[in-house]
């Protein structure tokens, strides 16, 4: 045997080991919002080193998730707006929350420091209805005396893409803005009422935030902590003050009760520590598989993530996920997530 | 007889040269292939046509049904209540195209008339490739350069000052009103001028120079100034590559999407037709809300905002094609 044909041999040994292990790790891969993205593809990046298996997943956005999710193109989809549960059961899907993050207020008024600046909901309403259009205005002044603030019009930026951050924002002005509630509603995209300017993705927000003297926008906790921009000051249900720390987001996971439905928006919760704008992101996956082995490959990813995940998920700056709500998802994935002749499917 | 076999293949190409050579016919299908690639070809992009319109069609046909033609003059788009209308994008596009052609049509003649008229020799080429180097810049450039570099020196230098000329004077002060913050459709407007510039730019010197020397010269000669022999020479020559080069500008700034995003602010408005004040055009708008949208009236509503598009630009077309027709009507007339 000559030299040349041993290699050849080897070469071919090797690359049929090497088609044989690629045959053998899962590979899934999943969809949705582009909030978690980064935190997804850091496990991905860990598991795989861990497990050898491969998570593929495609920061497209809510929306597109979900409608790839219905279609079955992927095995997961992702979305940063929780499912109501009668359109989850229509869809066939369950839902169930992988991290939580908060939408902060962000301004760019000269003279004023991070969260020096005090707003209640209803004052932040009126704001973004345009009621509120000065920055000295009385409502304003009143909750910051010993703040000096300027007499100059408010610019208001918001999301023009739709996208879970609003939907949250949104929905939290709902609650303690009744006015808000009546004319524009909630939703990942609404019907903006005042003056303002629309950026797309967090980064155009606050590249409009930057760049326009006296404006107010509103981005995703860690996009806002990363920047190192100026954030407010909430009043919270409870009636303190609160700065948007990990804590705050903690404290406000922990009023939410997962017991009965994993649907629950985090705004206004209750407990004098809890920040007032937090959200939960989801997973959504159908309730019937078709194909089993995807579906514990799914589930084996998550659970990998929930046990050894932390860590990562807080030098993101996402907020884990509290353990009590973590046991909860272990049983809701053997309560609901079978295979097609109705046997539930192994998450480990 | 080993001396006259090498002489027979010369006696018999002595033989043939006199007649043409024959058709070859190793492939007698050729033609037919060729000529069935060449018909499939042509086909094949007016079926891509048809297949566009006819989805545009298919896909906005829920929001066709539920708003009908009112989506055109309706402005309130408000997703919370499903309830869509049109005429604030369409109002964008529309108005961010007039001031990019009010711009860039006067520009471009002067690039296009200084390059072929009146350039020194060794200007010609650097400027001309220098124009061209424009067209290739990516438009998210134009739109982050709008944004962060352009934005900021127009609201401090242009929008300000003409506030505070014209702020109370009776129609310029609603178009000069709002905040003077540099994003809006002024400000997309002129992006979209200096993006199409390069494009009519360099139509219209292709076309400038093929007018013939002959009749140039001619027109010199019998004591033309130099603007005298553009308006009477070169123009009538030239004006179906003219309007031809205004209408691919036009064509890039009804479609562009990325630059106008970045400047244009995303705002559903129409309560104010101020320059200044954020407004939304069709593409931001397909841009920004597309990928979020729900299945059902909102998806349906941006795609029929597409549908809406495609309509506008085959009228732009439809009418410039009209507009040929009409200039080489008059043609006999004029002169």
């Amino acid at each position: 045997m000559s030299y040349q044909s041993i290699r050849l041999v080897s070469v071919a040994a090797a690359m049929s080991v090497l088609a044989f292990s690629a045959q053998a790790a899962d590979e899934v891969t999943g969809a949705g919002a582009s909030f978690p993205a980064p935190i997804y593809s850091k496990w991905a990046e860990a598991y795989n080193k861990a497990t050898g298996n491969k998570i593929n997943y495609q920061s497209v956005g809510s929306g597109a998730g979900i409608k790839q999710i219905n279609a079955k193109t992927v095995d997961f989809g992702a979305s940063d707006m929780p499912l109501k549960d009668e359109d989850l059961k229509a869809g066939g899907l369950m839902q169930f929350p992988t991290v939580i993050g908060g939408v902060v207020p962000v301004i760019n008024v000269a003279g004023v420091k991070p969260g020096q600046l005090k707003l209640t909901g209803a004052v932040l309403g009126d704001i973004y209805l345009g009621k509120v259009t000065k920055w000295n205005d009385p409502a304003i002044t009143a909750l910051n005396p010993g703040v000096t603030l300027p007499d100059a019009t408010i610019s208001t930026v918001h999301r023009a893409d739709g996208s879970g951050t609003s939907f949250i924002f949104t929905n939290y002005l709902s609650k303690v803005n009744p006015e808000w509630k009546t004319k524009v509603g909630e939703g990942t995209a609404v019907n903006w009422p005042s003056n303002g300017v629309g950026g797309k993705g967090n980064e155009g927000v606050s590249q409009y935030v930057q760049r326009l003297p006296n404006s107010i926008g509103y981005v995703e906790y860690a996009y806002a902590k990363q920047n190192k921009m100026d954030f407010v000051s909430l009043k919270n249900q409870a009636g303190s003050f609160v700065e948007p720390v990990e804590g705050a987001f903690k404290a406000a996971a922990a009023g939410a009760d997962w017991t009965k439905s994993f649907y629950q928006v985090l705004t206004d919760e209750p407990g004098k520590d809890s920040w007032p704008i937090t959200g939960a992101t989801f997973i959504l996956m159908h309730t019937a598989q078709d194909k089993p082995a995807q579906g514990t490959a799914v589930l084996k990813f998550f659970d990998w993530s929930y046990a050894n995940g932390d860590k990562a998920a807080v030098e993101l700056d996402y907020v884990p996920l509290p353990d009590a709500l973590k046991t909860a998802i272990h049983k809701a994935w053997d309560a609901s997530i079978k295979d097609t002749a109705g046997k539930t499917i192994a998450s480990k | 007889m080993a001396a006259t076999l090498p002489a027979e293949p010369v006696l018999s190409t002595a033989k043939d040269s006199g007649r043409p050579p024959e058709r070859r016919h190793n492939a007698p299908w050729g033609d037919a292939v060729f000529s069935l690639l060449a018909h499939a070809a042509a086909w094949l992009t007016l079926a891509i046509l048809a297949g566009i319109i006819g989805s545009l069609v298919i896909g906005a046909m829920p929001a066709m049904r539920a708003f009908g033609l009112p989506f055109l003059w309706h402005s309130d788009w408000d997703p919370v209540q499903d309830h869509y209308g049109g005429l604030a994008m369409i109002y964008g596009t529309l108005a961010t195209s007039f001031i990019a052609l009010l711009i860039a049509v006067p520009v471009s003649f002067g690039i296009a008339l200084f390059l072929t008229e009146m350039s020194p020799r060794w200007l010609k080429r650097p400027l001309g490739v220098a124009i061209e180097l424009l067209a290739g810049v990516p438009s998210i450039v134009y739109g982050m350069w709008g944004l962060t570099v352009f934005g900021p020196i127009l609201a401090t230098y242009v929008e300000q000052p003409l506030q505070s000329a014209f702020g109370n004077v009776a129609v310029l002060g609603t178009l000069f009103s709002g905040p003077p913050v540099g994003i809006g459709i002024l400000c997309a407007g002129i992006i979209l001028a200096i993006m199409i510039i390069p494009f009519i730019a360099s139509v219209m010197r292709d076309v400038f120079e093929v007018t013939p020397p002959m009749l140039k010269e001619s027109a010199y000669a019998l004591g033309s100034t130099t603007w005298e022999v553009v308006r009477q020479v070169v123009l009538p020559y030239t004006k179906t590559g003219v309007v031809g080069g205004i209408m691919l500008g036009l064509g890039r700034a009804l479609g562009e999407t990325m630059a106008v995003t970045f400047v244009i602010g995303n705002f559903n408005q129409l309560h104010s037709v101020s320059l200044f004040e954020a407004a939304n055009s069709i593409t931001s708008a397909l841009a920004n809300e597309f990928g979020e949208a729900a299945a059902g009236l909102h998806q349906a509503s941006l795609i029929y905002l597409g549908l809406v598009l495609f309509v506008i630009t085959f009228v732009v077309l439809a009418i410039s094609k009209l507009l040929l027709q009409q200039l080489k009507k008059r043609e006999g007339a004029v002169t």
